[in-house]
């Protein structure tokens, strides 16, 4: 029997770049097929060539043992190639099931599609109300919506761009079911990730990119997860170094029942959120994408103030009336999500971005008056410090790559030695080696006295670098619970809706 | 004697709901396909204008609705063209078709100041409508009847067809929509289109049906109505009916009272009505967050720009 896809020296130029060079492999039917590689090494183009959002320069494709052209998504589509996305494409205020017609190409009468997609949906074990407005969803079940548009085309080979990167441990297991229950059907998985522990649970073979080439074709099983991370990056992997067992100082920022109502119209409400962080510490919040990560970050840097009840204190100092300014001078520094437009000006040199968030704490400006040559020499400071490929301080912050600019601001704000650092997702589409210097330096700042409250989705890297984990789920935050004692499953639990005490077997 | 003046009022009040109605189905439909054309105004005036002096040239008042429809779709053409192909600020844009239309329609119509012309017929022969509460039924412009066949349309386009649902959907992600293949900018020029079709039709009722001649900005501010209605309404093309019949009834009251010489409080009060209830329906529609579909189309307003 031919593969069902195979790929003949496929190679795709950009201007500057060759994001693919000669890249050859194949998919059997039914077969649970990874490609693999760091950000930047050449998967989404291929995905993209595969899917017919764009046409190699070079190569050829097989389909069933027969050259193609795949020149539009639709053509793709009609071949049997079904595609879920990274980032959804869905529409917030409508309902699944119009969201489900709207990603067909020809949607049958409602009343049919209705009966097809609760077919699907029975077939698969997937929970999912068809007349539910997309706003009220939790991130897993907007991926399932897409899911089930991909399976109502029937496709024969489904392409799942990272798709558990926003799901809780037990979406990720219900995922991969669905994904075996296929692949035993006889549709073939291209399955996109750089998370190895999931590889090796789901697939038969792997194809590793590495800078737009084919470094290795292996059997996931065989293979630790350490040595496929080392293929990725060519490479040895650096752990991150930190001191154990070491005692923390005194509380440095103390949140005692903080509640503030949600963004409207879709945010989470904040409701009695306390904890500690001492010097020395790293608190990790782990949850879902929107259970109120983003009302928490704003909420403690300053940036919110209407409605917000409880009380903040830094270094002892209540600061729940300061704002964002007052709360820098007094020692907390926030990095939010979004690098372009929240936490650095994309238009602005890194001189200037550094001037935003530094003047006082560098005293950058004095009489209302930039102190240009002081600024370029920080910026200068964090760009060798951080090892920030820039062309220098005068560089636009959104020329850099995501991964440079993340350690950009990082280090902009880390270099102001804070009191207290508040970070959300602080690797979030950061390639694995400016990732392992993001988590050193964070290690770094709480061994030299620090409190740090790292908010993120990547559990794996709470577990590597929290000494405390605490679930925020809906606007509620539970316990925290020392990271030795605490395992993956439970904070799986606390993540999908158990509130409170640990959780146990039953709670399920 | 009461029942006679009931009616009367009640007719009034289907006579000055109707334009409201019909220019702010248009309005709604572009909005849901996230265009905000704030020139309802100035296209009404360029479809009362151009319906008035086609009937006056031809005889023919049906002429003119139809003419008036095809000048202020080619007017909103020019405002599509400036937002959606060049991606300029809908707001400004929307504020300068206004201005254009009030001016090009003072200076198209300044032959036609003091003139009269044929109104457009009733539907049905009068003969039905000799009896007062027949009357109520069958006595009517046939713009008023229109105006509630199209909001029929409207809501089925809306609500039940696929092409409605694209529509909405290019409101609420034009990102999305454009990223599984559909036609942003047409669907977006075609909704601006059929608004100022719309809005040409209101404007002819204003000189045709309510008064049969033209004066300089004759629609006086009703385009504003029209828009804070589709507000009001909260995007519903139900509540549209609601609120068009509700401001025509404060608008008839207006009137009735000016011409009463009322004097409890000044009549002008009551035309700042439509306006307050619209600012107290925005407050509840922000207090109500929970419920998304109360609120304005996620892309309203927002320039599009394809990318790759």
């Amino acid at each position: 029997m031919p593969p069902r896809l195979e790929l003949q020296g496929i190679t795709k130029r950009f201007p500057g770049v060759t994001a693919n060079e000669s890249v050859s492999f194949s998919v059997a039917p039914g077969e649970i097929h990874a490609l693999l590689g760091e950000n930047g090494a050449g998967k989404s183009t291929l995905v993209k060539i595969i899917y017919g959002v764009q046409r190699a320069d070079e190569g050829t494709i097989l389909w069933d043992g027969a050259p193609v052209s795949i020149g539009s998504p639709r053509e793709a589509r009609a071949l049997g190639i079904g595609m879920v996305f990274q980032h959804f494409s869905l529409f917030e205020a409508m309902t699944v099931l119009e969201n489900i017609a709207l990603g067909m190409d020809n949607p049958p009468p409602r009343r049919e599609l209705e009966a097809k997609v609760r077919q699907v949906l029975d077939t698969y074990h997937l929970a999912l109300d068809p007349h539910r407005d997309v706003h009220t969803l939790s991130v897993g079940e907007r991926q399932r919506i897409e899911i089930v548009r991909a399976l109502l085309q029937r496709p024969k080979l489904l392409i799942m761009d990272e798709p558990t990167s926003v799901l809780t441990p037990q979406e990720v297991e219900q995922l991969f079911e669905t994904l075996r229950q296929l692949a035993r059907e006889g549709c073939s998985i291209l399955y996109i990730s750089h998370k190895l522990h999931e590889i090796k649970a789901l697939c038969e073979s792997a194809t590793i990119l590495r800078a737009g080439k084919v470094v290795e074709t292996c059997d996931p099983r065989e293979h630790s997860t350490r040595a496929m991370a080392e293929m990725m990056i060519g490479g040895s992997l650096k752990d991150v170094k930190r001191k154990s067992g070491g005692e923390f100082g005194p509380v440095r920022l103390a949140v005692d029942g903080l509640s503030a109502p949600g963004e409207p119209p879709f945010g989470t409400s904040l409701k009695e959120i306390s904890f500690e962080v001492r010097a020395g510490e790293i608190l990790g919040i782990a949850g879902v994408a929107g259970n109120g990560q983003n009302e928490l970050l704003s909420v403690l840097s300053g940036e919110r103030h209407h409605g917000v009840t409880g009380s903040i204190a830094i270094d002892g100092v209540p600061s729940l009336a300061l704002g964002v300014s007052a709360r820098r001078s007094r020692g907390l520094a926030a990095v939010p999500e979004e690098r372009n437009g929240h936490a650095a000006v994309p238009g602005m040199s890194l001189t200037d971005n550094a001037v935003l968030s530094a003047r006082r704490r560098k005293k950058l400006t004095v009489g209302g008056l930039i102190r240009l040559g002081a600024a370029r020499d920080f910026a200068r400071s964090v760009i060798s410090g951080f090892s920030v490929k820039a062309t220098g301080p005068a560089a636009f912050a959104g020329s850099l790559s995501g991964g440079n600019l993340q350690k950009y601001i990082m280090g902009r704000e880390i270099m102001q030695t804070p009191a207290v650092l508040v970070v959300s997702q602080p690797t979030w589409g950061v390639d694995a080696g400016a990732a392992a210097f993001i988590r050193q330096a964070m290690v770094d700042l709480a061994a030299a006295g620090g409190a740090i409250l790292v908010v993120s989705q990547d559990l794996d890297e709470l577990l590597e670098l929290s000494d405390r984990i605490a679930v925020i789920n809906e606007g509620r935050l539970s316990r925290s619970l020392p990271v030795g004692s605490v395992s993956v499953e439970e904070i799986g639990l606390l993540m999908g809706g158990v509130h409170g005490e640990p959780a146990t077997a039953e709670a399920a | 004697m009461t029942t006679t003046l009931l009616i009367s009022i009640l007719m009034s009040v289907a006579g000055a709901a109707t334009p409201l109605l019909i220019a702010a189905l248009g309005e709604l439909v572009a909005e849901k396909s996230g265009v905000l054309n704030l020139g309802v105004e100035g296209m009404m005036l360029i479809g009362a204008v151009t319906a008035f002096a086609v009937a006056v040239t031809t005889g023919s008042p049906v002429l003119g609705c139809i003419a008036a429809m095809a000048a202020a779709a080619a007017s909103s053409l020019i405002f599509g063209y400036l937002t959606l192909s060049l991606t300029a600020n809908q707001v400004a844009t929307g504020l300068a078709l206004t201005i254009f239309g009030t001016g090009v329609s003072a200076l198209a119509g300044a032959p036609y100041v003091g003139i009269t012309t044929q109104t457009l017929g009733l539907l049905f022969p009068p003969s039905l409508a000799t009896d007062p509460i027949w009357r109520l039924v069958f006595g009517h412009s046939p713009l008023v009847y229109i105006g509630l066949l199209l909001t029929l349309g409207v809501w089925w386009f809306l609500k039940h067809s696929r092409a409605g649902l694209i529509l909405r959907a290019i409101g609420e992600s034009d990102m999305a929509a454009h990223s599984i293949g559909y036609p942003v900018l047409t669907v977006r020029y075609l909704a601006v289109l059929f608004g100022g079709a719309m809005a040409g039709l209101a404007g002819s009722y204003y000189s045709l049906v309510l008064t049969p001649m033209w004066a300089e900005r004759l629609t006086a501010g009703r385009g504003w109505i029209a828009i804070a209605l589709v507000v009001f309404a909260s995007w519903r093309t139900g509540r549209l009916v609601l609120g068009a019949y509700l401001f025509g009834a404060v608008i008839t009251l207006e009137l009735q009272a000016k011409a009463a010489g009322f004097s409890f409080f000044a009549p002008e009060f009551l035309s700042s009505l439509p306006y307050l209830a619209t600012i107290v329906v925005l407050a509840l529609i922000s207090a109500g967050r929970r419920n998304a579909r109360l609120a304005a189309p996620a892309c309203l307003g927002r320039p599009f720009r394809a990318t790759a």
